[in-house]
């Protein structure tokens, strides 16, 4: 075949092909979009669901999923921290690096229903926290972990040496050089990787069913002991999330309007999602101005 | 005089913080290993346990074609054949895959070679959103849209490892796309510009050229879907059908090794039998990521060598 017609052939072909992508994208968001927004009210976004009638809402599971996100960024950023520092910052290129350097890859890469089992298995029912915000607070750090320390570490691999060798000529020790220097340079892009691993965190449900629980207990909004059965800030309370609530009403739920409450609750989900990929750019961006002289 | 020689012998307060710093960084990221031998260790203990305590039969459990681990068959052994979870979870992941791979290579090629203003523009940050959809909203999609369709179709329940495959291939197609983009565009500029200079046109650049040398990291890509696509749990579970038969055609149900689990691990009583043979599949499901793993290691370092 000539060169030339096989090269308007294949372009017509990736054509066709890049179009019908775009069209089952968009097709998908404007789906979820379309379904679920006319189901979005006040009232369905403040009122508790209800088991067996229509009607009813998703106050706690939206409540549970931003305090189980809130709880679960509290553990895991410390730790990413943590460990994405020492990586970068004082790890040797030996064996005992590469053997870690492994596990988080291998801990990335697991299936999010093995982390919920492990989750379900060691501190469900061995450390005996039960189903509680608390272990899913710890399923979920597990899942977010590896790919937290991954963002922290590029995060601070792309501070140029120079700020390094700044810090030693200042003699600065390594550990103030990273504190001092380092850290508030690489921190709008680390600010970025916790808001976008956040989306993930607050859409995930398998590693949650049996670890968070799937019931949603009524909560008392004006009792703020964290020690009080029905409080909502207790962490030894079962906690359904928006995500499993999905999955739930869906696979085994007898409510009537189950399509409705998991169309609309579909969207609060996609628009989180959404708003935390904007806001990741954006606070990321604005960050990197207060903290530089950028204009 | 001492105590000049005691100030500069003593340990300094920078020196102290150093050391601080140093091993509390390093804590977290032993902790981090620490998670995953005991994630390996748990699971394999209780997985195992199934061959080692109820004395089940490693190649019956694997080549067991009925699972009904409550019940026990014509010779008193307990019917625990993992075959149809092991084969639906294999045939959905493939299928998924194989549809999703010249869908995602075309697009990416699209977004980098032909028009990559548009691509950049439009495609790059809805893609990037499709990235972060939660996997139950994929699934509830499958079951108000695709369900019915496959049930309109083909007739049947509309459930079964047709509706499993397109939900999949739905919710990898993001991810394999945006991953080749970046191998694409990683590729160094003057290779097209040097297949131009010699007269290649667009597509015998792209085709001969740009595809072949993005090749190691295409395949980590899909490997990588595939990878996702075998270990997603509920949307799949949402769909499939969840009848733990041989499937016998594409539009018939089926389960996967993460639908018996999600739907078992609850209705089980721990250490019993029945709910060690659970333990089993979460077992194979951590071995299969570790497979994957593996072949994206060994891709990567092929990649390399050229």
């Amino acid at each position: 075949m000539n060169a030339k017609v096989s090269n308007k052939i294949a372009t017509a072909i990736l054509y066709l092909i890049a179009g019908l992508v775009i069209l089952l994208l968009a097709g998908l968001l404007g789906f979820i979009l379309f379904n679920g927004v006319p189901h979005l009210s006040w009232h369905f976004l403040t009122s508790p669901s209800l088991a067996f009638q229509a009607g009813g809402g998703i106050a706690f599971q939206l409540f549970n999923s931003i305090y189980l996100l809130f709880i679960t960024m509290l553990i895991s950023f410390p730790i990413a921290l943590g460990a994405g520092i020492y990586l970068n910052e004082y790890a040797k290129q030996n064996i005992f690096t590469t053997i870690i350097r492994t596990a988080i890859e291998i801990l990335s890469s697991l299936p999010s229903v093995v982390v919920g089992l492990f989750g379900f298995l060691l501190i469900v029912v061995k450390l005996k926290l039960g189903f509680s915000i608390l272990s899913g607070a710890i399923a979920l750090t597990i899942f977010n972990l590896p790919l937290l320390t991954r963002s922290v570490e590029g995060s601070l691999k792309s501070i140029p040496d120079l700020q390094r060798e700044a810090g030693a000529a200042l003699g600065l020790s390594k550990w103030e050089t990273v504190i001092h220097v380092i850290f508030p340079a690489a921190l709008p892009s680390i600010v970025t990787g916790v808001v976008l691993s956040a989306g993930r965190v607050f859409g995930e449900a398998a590693a949650l069913i049996y670890t968070a629980g799937q019931s949603a207990p009524a909560l008392n909004f004006s009792d703020w002991n964290p020690f009080d059965a029905a409080s909502p800030l207790n962490l030894m309370r079962p906690a359904e999330t928006l995500a499993v609530h999905i999955w739930k009403i869906n696979s085994e739920g007898i409510q009537p309007d189950a399509a409705q409450v998991s169309a609309g609750a579909s969207a609060v989900l996609i628009i989180a999602v959404l708003i935390f990929n904007i806001s990741a750019r954006w606070i990321g961006k604005v960050l990197y101005k207060r903290l530089t002289s950028a204009r | 005089m001492d105590q000049i020689r005691e100030s500069l012998l003593k340990t300094s307060i920078a020196t102290k913080r150093e050391r601080f710093g140093r091993s509390i960084t390093m804590a977290a990221l032993i902790l981090i290993a620490v998670i995953v031998i005991s994630i390996f260790y748990f699971i394999a203990s209780k997985g195992l346990s199934t061959f080692f305590v109820d004395k089940i039969n490693v190649w019956d459990f694997l080549s067991g074609k009925t699972w009904n681990p409550s019940s026990t068959d014509a010779h008193g052994k307990p019917e625990v054949g993992a075959l149809p979870m092991i084969v639906g979870s294999f045939l959905i992941t493939v299928l998924s895959a194989i549809i999703a791979t010249p869908f995602a290579i075309g697009t990416a090629v699209f977004m980098t070679e032909i028009s990559p203003k548009n691509g950049s523009r439009i495609l790059q940050p809805v893609i990037e959103l499709l990235v972060g959809i939660p996997s139950v909203v994929y699934g509830f999609i499958g079951l108000t849209v695709i369900v019915p369709l496959q049930r309109h179709i083909f007739g049947g329940s509309g459930f079964g490892v047709l509706a499993g495959t397109v939900v999949l291939f739905v919710m990898i197609l993001p991810t394999v796309t945006s991953m080749t983009v970046d191998t694409l565009r990683s590729v160094p500029h003057y290779y097209r510009e040097s297949a131009l200079a010699i007269g290649a046109t667009r597509w015998q650049a792209i085709y001969k050229v740009i595809l072949r040398a993005a090749t190691p990291g295409i395949l980590t890509a899909i490997v990588f879907g595939m990878a996702r696509a075998f270990g997603e749990a509920l949307a799949v579970q949402m769909v499939v059908g969840n009848a733990p038969i041989l499937p016998a055609n594409l539009t018939s149900p089926a389960a996967t090794l993460t639908s018996i689990l999600t739907q078992g691990i609850g209705n089980t009583v721990m250490g019993s039998m029945q709910n060690d043979v659970l333990w089993t599949l979460a077992l194979i499901l951590l071995l299969m990521s570790l497979v994957f793993n593996i072949i994206i290691r060994l891709i990567g370092k092929k990649g390399e060598l050229k």
